[in-house]
């Protein structure tokens, strides 16, 4: 056996260009695309060059907070910042957003405290904010099913008969390149399709799928396989943060306006490892990450912005310290944390009350109770 | 005025128990900054890297590199200086910060010291009303970063006087009446069995959680405690539960209390209750098991795929490798190899590359047609669609036995080498694997092996060989022996050479050829000159 007998299918390497949508390049250039034209202010630029700098910050306390013992794990985000944030940036408030365990940038365009994304990886809540406030749904660990959630969601969209009016909304459902080898992806497909859904399927194909290459995965590049279910596939540049933005919006307004689903795949690359519990080193080469580094999604925008004299260096030191200066406060929040209170586990249960949880709870404070100290109420 | 901080190992992979320090960023009187790298750990997992969770001075590396601690030990210490610039302003840690300090720098660092950094591990059991035991540890936060040691839990106290009515401990079942009390149930008549067991001595193999606790050690239905998987394990190996000493939680009775009957078998139906008390204590542990996993688990996967997909032939030849010995003296010499290690294994390494050089075929690889995309590798088919893939470039591998395991590292395309390029490639190689530094690159993409097994002392072995490859050569050690030498009985250097090869690939004939001719090079050099 050689590794070359398994590896290698045909046709999921690199794309021609022509086929990726792109309108920043990593050299910093501003390109048009015919489909994709993005009018954006310089203000605007600058938004989002904060947005994904902060959120790298964010997500490197993270890490570092579980390598000290203080979270039980972390799905980093590094070097996938432009696809969500681009992507995030493009909602608007009546779309929902079904995310998986590692959208912590779009956590942050939709205003969900990053504390409670820690908290849930502290173990101290399950994720503790209100989906209906947020737009954005509870992080799901189930790989794939949130693009059943999804689904039914903008069915039920459809179906307050707002598509094409101002109220208009579309579910957007997060997802991974692995996630598209499950079942459930592929039944939202076909569901999402037949219905005309108005939902957005966005892929961040972040190339390995824990330790499966894309390789093993799909003999297709996967914006290819909306083509088989009957609605248009999309691949951009994921590490672009232009591209992601105008695409998604784009076709967030298509659903919104009834025309059904789309598949953006975002063509991205996770930089570290798939969990703090993950070793990468064991199943991928350095090479690999040395290439993907020089596509940086912050520092083309950064380049961007030098080269259009639109921000200076005092912009750019004042981003980096209000980033660290909030993971410094985080930090400290995130190391705050009360414990959860025992029964709280019977809170959320059932949105009103239920008797067989009324007495469970009950039972158990009861049980709580029957300690000499420390009793139930710490 | 400073504070001096603890650091203790992280879980950082969720369940991990232990973990080696590898390496030290920082030394005592360094400044480290929060999230600043400080040291190297190796888990079962993998090789992190730990940033400091405090701003200041480094106090004390309480752990040596090499060393593997468990999860929860203290591993630096820092002095944080008075502005507290780490971490919230320890509130209930002003308690339990004197006792840090107070505590001997160097001292074996135990369960007890605090972690400031963390709130809820900073109430001090001692400050609450009505707690008397001033030996137990604090209580071991469970949510993040440290698990639950085992052993290292003690159960609270319950409350002496029954709990009213629908609390029931201890039973799962809601039962419409109060059970009894925990401490009445021990003095109350009970089915036999029952009786038996709660006359007993506490069972002393589960330390002090079991011997501290007060659950009945049955419940009302007569039958032992135990999982069902427990019992039908028992059942399996025909081991009578209620002969067993539980040493689970509430005394229910584990696999390895199952496990221990089965291994002390002549004691198990000796004799009723009373002479079974003393039996597991003063028993030895008979059987060990060892989890399989990693490099083990690695290992045993490639030697099973490869033993049972690869027809392996081996073929042994002795050699007097005299000259070889003597030549390696004389390389050692030159200036070429002042500064690098030249051992026999050099010449051994480039008399099979000369023999792939002459025999490309020997350096090759089975590969079966990729049917239905299968790509579990070899396979075990012998038609349709497989080919031979010869190989005209050498990756050499090198088996090395690690800390972690067995590995096979790689020289890529040593066929290009010169004799001192060689040398240092294979120390290069060596001091790599050494410092647990090979990456996957290394480990992959091998086209043929030398195993050293002359390096325990022994003669020679039937190699298997490394999957993807077609041949692995052996060599023995190299030692004294009687030898006829130019028609007269003398003392001369031997080893012994073993090849094993994938006889889809290679048939006798081939095998034997090459075999022939290594031997033929490490008789005499001067062939490895003719022939490369």
């Amino acid at each position: 056996m050689t590794i070359d007998s398994v590896r290698g299918a045909p046709g999921t390497g690199e794309l021609a260009d022509s086929e990726l949508v792109q309108l920043l390049t990593p050299e910093g250039e501003r390109v048009d695309h015919p489909d994709y034209p993005l009018d954006i202010t310089a203000e605007q630029v600058r938004g989002l060059y904060r947005d994904l700098v902060t959120v790298r910050r964010i997500d490197l306390e993270a890490v570092a907070l579980t390598r000290q013992g203080e979270l039980g794990i972390w799905a980093s985000l590094l070097g996938q910042e432009a696809a969500q944030i681009g992507s995030g940036r493009a909602l608007t408030d009546t779309d929902m957003v079904f995310p998986t365990y590692r959208e912590h940038a779009v956590a942050y365009c939709r205003n969900v405290p990053p504390l409670n994304l820690l908290g849930l990886f502290r173990g101290v809540n399950h994720g503790g904010w209100d989906p209906k406030d947020h737009g954005f749904h509870l992080y799901t660990i189930v790989i794939g099913s949130q693009t059943l959630h999804a689904t039914g969601y903008a069915m039920g969209i459809q179906r307050d008969g707002v598509l094409g009016s101002d109220k208009a909304g579309a579910t957007i459902a997060y997802f991974g390149d692995g996630a598209t080898s499950q079942g459930d992806v592929n039944e939202s497909f076909v569901f999402a399709s037949v219905f005309n859904a108005p939902i957005v399927f966005f892929c961040q194909n972040n190339q390995w799928a824990i330790s499966e290459p894309l390789e093993k995965q799909s003999r297709i590049p996967l914006y290819k396989r909306a083509q088989g279910f009957g609605f248009p596939g999309v691949r951009v540049d994921g590490n672009d943060v232009f591209a992601c933005l105008a695409v998604t919006q784009k076709s967030l307004a298509h659903a919104r306006d009834g025309q059904g689903p789309t598949l953006i795949e975002a063509y991205t690359y996770r930089m570290g490892a798939h969990t703090t519990t993950d070793d990468p080193t064991r199943y991928r080469l350095k090479a690999e990450e040395e290439s993907w580094k020089a596509k940086d999604p912050i520092e083309r925008v950064k380049k961007y912005l030098v080269k259009e004299g639109e921000a200076d260096e005092a912009f750019f030191a004042d981003v980096e310290a209000e980033a660290k200066r909030m993971a410094t406060e985080l930090r400290k929040a995130c190391l705050a944390l009360p414990d959860p209170q025992p029964l709280a586990i019977f809170e959320h249960v059932y949105a009103d009350p239920h008797p067989m949880i009324s007495e469970e709870q009950e039972q158990f404070a009861a049980y709580l109770a029957s300690f000499e100290d420390e009793g139930t109420a710490r | 005025m400073s504070e001096r901080k603890q650091f203790k190992l992280p879980d950082v992979g969720e369940g991990l128990t232990e973990a080696e320090i590898v390496k030290w960023h920082v030394r005592v009187g360094d400044q480290v900054e929060v999230n600043q790298t400080i040291v190297e750990i190796e888990t079962a997992k993998a090789v992190v890297e730990l940033p400091c969770p405090f701003e200041g001075t480094v106090g004390e590396l309480l752990v040596e590199e090499g060393t593997t601690v468990d999860v929860g030990v203290p591993i630096i210490s820092v002095d944080v200086g008075a502005d507290g610039s780490a971490g919230p302003a320890p509130s209930g840690g002003a308690a339990a910060a004197p006792a840090a300090e107070a505590a001997p720098a160097g001292a074996t660092p135990v369960e007890a010291v605090p972690h400031e950094e963390v709130p809820h591990e900073e109430v001090p059991q001692a400050d609450e009303p009505g707690v008397v035991q001033p030996e137990q540890p604090k209580r071991q936060p469970v949510l993040v970063g440290y698990g639950v040691k085992p052993g290292a839990t003690k159960r609270r106290p319950r409350k002496q006087s029954s709990p009213p009515a629908p609390a029931t401990p201890a039973s799962s079942t809601p039962a419409p009446s109060p059970s009894p009390s925990p401490s009445v149930a021990q003095a109350a008549p009970a089915p036999a069995p029952a009786a038996a067991q709660a006359a007993r001595p506490a069972p002393t193999v589960g330390g002090s959680d079991a011997a501290s606790r007060s659950y009945p050690q049955v419940v009302d239905n007569g039958m032992p405690l135990a999982k069902p998987p427990v019992r039908k394990m028992a059942k399996d190996l025909g081991v009578d539960l209620s002969t067993i000493t539980g040493t689970g939680p509430r005394g229910s009775i584990t696999r390895e209390d199952v496990q221990q009957a089965l291994a002390a078998p002549a004691e198990a139906p000796a004799a009723a209750s009373g002479a079974r008390a003393g039996a597991p204590a003063t028993t030895g542990v008979r059987e060990e098991r060892i989890a399989v996993r990693g490099v083990r688990k690695a290992t045993a996967n490639a030697m099973v795929g490869s033993a049972f997909t690869a027809p392996h032939v081996t073929e042994f030849l002795q050699v007097d490798v005299t000259r070889t010995v003597e030549t390696v003296r004389r390389l050692r010499e030159l200036p070429e190899f002042a500064d690098v290690k030249v051992s026999p294994l050099l010449l051994v390494a480039k008399a099979l590359l000369t023999a792939v050089a002459r025999y490309p075929m020997v350096n090759s690889a089975w590969v079966d047609a990729p049917a239905n995309g299968a790509g579990n590798g070899a396979g075990n088919g012998t038609g349709g669609g497989a080919e031979i893939v010869v190989k005209h470039y050498v990756n050499l591998g090198i088996a090395a036995a690690t800390e972690r395991g067995l590995i096979v590292p790689n020289v890529k395309d040593a066929h290009t080498l010169t004799l001192p390029e060689l040398a240092w490639a294979l120390a290069e190689l060596t001091a790599k694997v050494r410092a647990g530094k090979a990456t996957p690159a290394d480990l992959t993409g091998g086209t043929i092996s030398i195993t050293n097994v002359g390096v325990f002392g022994v003669d020679t072995g039937t190699p298997i060989l490394t999957p993807g490859e077609s041949a692995i050569l052996c060599i023995g050690q190299i030692r004294d022996m009687p030898w006829v030498h130019e028609g007269e009985l003398a003392v001369r250097k031997v080893t012994t050479l073993a090849l094993s090869f994938d006889h889809r690939v290679i048939d006798g004939e081939l095998g034997s050829k090459v075999l022939r001719d290594v031997g033929a090079m490490l008789e005499d050099p001067i062939h490895l000159i003719a022939w490369s």
